[in-house]
């Protein structure tokens, strides 16, 4: 083929480039209070719906069944049970550094005790066999703590 | 509810790497839309394009389709989610009266970015989103929560994956048509337990259009009308971590209203066809007790008995499903256009001899956070 009858069927692509788009979102007068819970008690709050008594955690203004506005905040502690897990085996790209994620790593549905709905985190077990649904687990607190989900280390089964 | 049909359909072959744009997509079905009609551009008074930026790239993606869905100089308008939810509301602005014939679109070309980031992007950025979550491993989370609740196995979602694999060798639309077994499921490796690489549906890229008409102009189509018997959406708590993951009450709900107005009580036995956003093999079995084929716990018998087989009592995703093709946001108008070809009796390899009465269904949120029921018949109400 001649080059002008390659070039003519090229189909070509462009790349976005390496821009970034950084938020940065306020985390809200709800979200706020249960990060400093963790930050600065080691706590897990969640809050209480008045009309329907479901406790929400982490916890938001509005209960989305009854919409109504929520003010009574519960300290659920550090315990609860594993409500469904996975084992993620396939490679993953960090959200946080956007380098790959130590694999295997156990992601879990936590049911705080004292909660009606889950907190999803991480177990420290990565063999499936020693991990069922409705096992006891414990929050496992980072000694530096900055006011995010990961102040929360990881979950481990008591 | 005033009669409305679907008098056109139309569909790319659904791949990974389509090296048209996403313009050139639409294009493509929103031209084959109008021919399967009998239709030109200028019979069309309302166009409902389905867009998302993040998977597009850009911000107010829909105006980057406006040429090719035949926006320009026409009342548009766009939607965020799956198609089946554009359809809706394109439903919605045919019912005002205003309007005669809508074109519905959709498109997804989610192999041009990074699709695990993209869902990842999905969760909120507080808690889940930071924690890794994605598509894969919410879903191994539902799967784990729904089968241990009912014991349902992973031999009984791999039959899923087995059947829809195989009806897709009849689809010339299909991405993966694939001849395997039960075994060859269970060998794959294994993603996130307990989900493994033959029970999750493929990033393709593809568009579908479908026209939808007032009962006036449906009369002069130049295709048998498919009519929208009934129709019903319902949305569940955004975090997965407040709802029941063992089984669907948004989709409960949906298809409740949706048989309601269809007039079915038996939806096992009256729908003659389904096509269900099967994105994960485990999904068919929950989505099958949603719709009510069977009680809750009981999908797995349910493939099990062959009854959703090609040949059987209701077979489910003839067309193979979302396991063999899944455009984000395209796969549930796929499903409508699917139903739309069985009752027309233009599907093909994949017919289900005289079917009548068919189901379409679509999902949009993480895990089937919002389920969309269509119930469409090739006989009047």
């Amino acid at each position: 083929m001649n080059e002008k009858e390659g070039s003519d069927r090229e189909l070509l692509e462009i790349t976005s480039g390496e821009a970034e788009h950084v938020y940065y979102w306020h985390c809200g007068h709800y979200v706020s209070k249960f990060l400093l819970g963790l930050r600065d008690k080691k706590t897990i709050l969640g809050i209480k719906c008045s009309r329907c008594g479901r406790v929400y955690v982490p916890p938001r203004e509005v209960c989305g069944r009854c919409f109504a506005t929520m003010n009574e905040w519960v300290d659920l502690g550090t315990e609860g049970t594993i409500y469904a897990f996975t084992v993620v085996k396939l490679p993953y790209i960090d959200p946080n550094t956007g380098k790959p994620i130590k694999v295997p790593r156990t992601d879990i549905y936590v049911k705080l005790e004292g909660a009606d709905t889950c907190l999803m985190h991480w177990l420290d077990e990565t063999d499936e066999k020693k991990i069922s649904v409705g096992a006891k687990v414990r929050a496992v607190f980072k000694e530096h703590r900055r006011g995010t989900i990961h102040d929360i280390e990881c979950f481990t089964q008591i | 509810m005033d009669k409305v049909a679907i008098i056109g359909v139309g569909q790319t072959r659904y791949e990974r790497g389509n090296t048209k744009s996403f313009a050139e997509l639409v294009y493509e079905v929103t031209r084959k839309a109008l021919d399967d009609a009998g239709l030109e551009l200028d019979n069309i008074d309302n166009v409902v394009t389905t867009t998302n930026d993040f998977y597009d790239g850009r911000t107010i993606a829909c105006m980057a389709v406006a040429e090719a869905s035949g926006s320009y100089g026409r009342d548009a308008t766009n939607v965020e989610g799956d198609g089946t939810l554009s359809a809706f509301y394109g439903l919605m602005r045919t019912l005002s009266g205003v309007y005669d014939a809508t074109i519905v679109t959709t498109h997804c070309k989610m192999s041009e970015g990074n699709p695990r980031k993209l869902f990842n992007q999905a969760f909120d950025p507080i808690y889940d989103r930071i924690l890794g979550m994605d598509a894969i491993s919410s879903s191994a989370l539902q799967a784990r929560a729904y089968m241990d609740r009912y014991g349902v196995t992973e031999e009984q979602c791999a039959m899923v994956s087995v059947k829809n694999h195989a009806n897709a060798r009849n689809n010339p639309y299909a991405h993966v048509a694939l001849e395997i077994t039960i075994d060859d499921v269970m060998k794959s490796p294994m993603l996130a337990e307990p989900i493994k690489r033959l029970d999750i549906s493929p990033i393709s890229d593809g568009a579908c259009a479908i026209i939808l008409a007032t009962e006036e102009r449906a009369r002069k189509s130049a295709k048998k009308p498919v009519w929208v018997r009934g129709v019903a959406h319902c949305t569940d708590a955004y975090r997965l971590g407040e709802r029941d993951l063992t089984y669907s009450a948004a989709l409960e709900t949906a298809a409740k209203k949706a048989y309601k107005m269809a007039g079915i009580r038996n939806p096992f036995k009256q729908i003659d066809v389904a096509e269900v956003y099967d994105a994960f093999s485990y999904m068919e079995l929950m989505w099958y007790e949603g719709l009510g084929f069977c009680d809750r716990g009981k999908g797995g018998k349910l493939v099990e008995s062959g009854k959703t087989q090609m040949g059987g009592e209701l077979p489910v995703n003839p067309s193979g499903g979302v396991l063999s093709a899944h455009p984000v946001q395209v796969a549930g108008l796929a499903r409508i256009a699917e139903a739309v070809l069985q009752l027309r009796g233009e599907a093909g390899g994949r017919q289900v001899p005289g079917a009548k009465t068919a189901l379409a269904h679509g999902i949009t949120g993480i895990c089937g956070q919002t389920h969309c029921v269509w119930v469409l018949s090739n006989e009047e109400a």
